[in-house]
């Protein structure tokens, strides 16, 4: 991170010309909302709009007060270590099944890519229609193996809902880079573990799952980010936070609080609050890439 | 392969195509949904897998509109590809351009506040759009941008994710270069341009992939910025088609509009593959 170029070029407006666009589009499209975030957080406006008044951690303390967003933080805690901790496992299982296969390889690879493409929203309305209780084909599936599905009433249903639809969208980038890292393990030590006698569980656990570490502690970061800000669309394509709000993670939450209520200081609050977690998770990640590069 | 394992091998194809079944089932079962009437589809259940004839219908309707055999009212969904394909070109190439100068600058040269811009440029990496929605929304609506291709794109091309790139490729760039570069007589955007710019090309195209599909798969910012249905992306047209999303939501129309909003990105996918997974295995890492 740290090295440097030796040789330069020199110019006393050049560089200031090139990092121009870049700086206007970046302090007028993002610092300047976080500052606004952070300012209405501490203010509360009456529901016009016309006058604000400063209120200090008012909205905070309201925000933490508030057993809906509680409710809601412990929503999305369940809904990402879901779709963390399956997407994982299974993207795991398919790289390293794949990676055994010489012929075809090209093949599976292709098509396992596919969902990256697709849009979160379009994952959403492709799940609503093969979930929908009186016409989809998997809920009619279900139904003959005596589960009466019905994701509209039942929350339980709603979350099994999302996660599968995030899961089934986040497996690709998972299988990715699982496969780069599984091939990256040196085949001269899975060689030498064979000649000495270790089958194909003992060489997976004891050579290559411990090199693909730092991969999976990566793509659990991913995981959690992408499960807490990019499911937004399949959330709102297939359960809209229902029933109730059983499935509104924060995000969703933020987005029903300001647009539709509102409530301009709680949601501000509310964005403050998402934005010390991405920058948690921000740091996180960094400590880990530093860590790498000296690994 | 260390050893031949035979029925190891076996079970390995089995669970992948396992898994690639998994994944196609949707995607098929959408392209066999648009093959059929909207009353064969809800009026069997579940629905038949045999492919019917009335694919062509489908996807006319979809793309251009019109009054439906249950008497809804269809939107066409063409213009709103239009729409989808000029903000996903703008959001790849604007992001691209304004990344490629500002690691050029912050590589190359030395100059007050370099790090400190820096770091500014660099905290957005991660902060997506979806956490501030509203300070952004309000933003873009006090700059006039609402229903605009300025208001579509421009909030989401303020990240730092392709500068972080090319500068950690600008970097391995080796110093010889320049030196060469310099004793030639180039000045910095001779270099830039002859010899930076065509060293860049595989970064770029692995960018062009990751940003088309983020450009094109945008659904929370679109449906804040624009009121007007000739400035919707396809993305969010299809949702406001689903409606219901019941017996009376027309869905071999919906199913086809999905099958056009997935066939762009999955195309760029599958044709730029090979850039696209060592771009992003790369960039990430």
């Amino acid at each position: 991170m740290t090295f440097e170029k030796r040789v330069r070029f020199r110019s006393s407006w050049l560089p200031w010309a090139l990092v121009a666009p870049q700086l206007l589009v970046v302090v007028l499209f993002f610092f300047w909302p976080a500052g606004q975030a952070l300012l209405e957080s501490v203010y509360e406006s009456d529901a016009f709009g016309m006058s604000s008044t400063f209120v200090g951690l008012d909205n905070f303390k309201r925000l933490f007060a508030d057993e809906t967003y509680l409710q809601s933080f412990w929503t999305t805690a369940i809904f990402s270590i879901w779709v963390a901790g399956c997407g994982l496992t299974i993207a795991l299982l398919l790289a390293v099944m794949a990676d055994r296969i010489v012929h075809g390889g090209l093949f599976y690879k292709t098509s396992l890519i596919v969902p990256y493409a697709i849009a979160p929203a379009v994952v959403g309305v492709l799940w609503v229609f093969m979930f929908t209780p009186s016409m989809g084909v998997v809920s009619h599936a279900l139904k003959q193996a005596g589960v009466d599905w019905n994701h509209l009433l039942n929350s339980t249903h709603a979350m099994t809902l999302i996660v599968t639809a995030a899961v089934w969208k986040q497996i690709s980038y998972n299988f990715l880079f699982f496969l780069a890292a599984l091939q990256s393990v040196p085949k001269s030590l899975l060689e030498a573990a064979a000649i000495d006698g270790a089958g194909p569980w003992m060489r997976f656990w004891t050579i290559q799952l411990p090199l693909i570490t730092p991969t999976a502690f990566f793509l659990l970061v991913v995981n959690i980010v992408y499960a807490f800000f990019d499911t937004f669309a399949i959330i709102d394509a297939t359960t809209s936070g229902g029933p109730g709000k059983d499935t509104a993670i924060l995000v969703y939450k933020v987005y029903q609080d300001g647009f539709k209520a509102m409530d301009l200081g709680g949601s501000a609050a509310q964005s403050v609050v998402l934005m010390a977690i991405v920058i948690a998770l921000t740091v996180l990640q960094f400590r880990y890439i530093e860590k790498r590069v000296n690994y | 392969m260390i050893e031949r394992r035979p029925l190891a091998t076996f079970l390995s194809h089995l669970i992948v195509l396992a898994g690639v079944l998994i994944v196609a089932f949707p995607v098929v079962l959408a392209l066999v949904a648009t093959t059929q009437t909207s009353e064969q589809i809800v009026q069997n259940f579940p629905m038949s897998m045999v492919p019917g004839d009335n694919l062509w219908a489908s996807f006319h309707q979809a793309l251009f509109g019109g009054q439906t055999a249950k008497g809804n009212t269809l939107p066409a969904v063409a213009p709103m590809l239009w729409v989808s394909l000029v903000s996903a070109v703008i959001i790849s190439f604007g992001k691209i351009a304004i990344s490629l100068l500002s690691a050029f600058a912050i590589v190359y040269f030395r100059f007050p506040f370099r790090n400190l811009i820096f770091w500014m440029i660099f905290i957005t990496l991660m902060l997506p759009v979806e956490v501030r929605i509203l300070p952004t929304y309000a933003v873009v609506s006090s700059l006039g941008m609402l229903d605009t291709y300025a208001g579509l794109t421009l909030p989401l091309i303020a990240s730092a994710t392709a500068t972080f790139l090319f500068r950690q490729f600008f970097l391995t760039v080796p110093d010889e270069l320049v030196e060469a570069a310099r004793m030639d007589g180039a000045g910095p955007m001779r270099f830039f341009l002859d010899i930076l710019l065509p060293l860049s090309r595989t970064s770029i195209a692995a960018l062009f992939v990751i940003q088309f599909i983020y450009g094109w798969n945008q659904y929370l910012w679109p449906l804040l910025v624009t009121t007007t249905e000739d400035m919707y992306p396809i993305v969010m047209g299809i949702r406001r088609l689903m409606a219901g999303g019941d017996a009376s939501t027309e869905w071999n129309v919906v199913m086809a509009t999905a099958i056009l909003a997935m066939l762009p990105p999955a195309l760029v996918v599958i044709l730029m593959q090979k850039w696209f997974v060592k771009g992003l295995v790369d960039t990430e890492k």
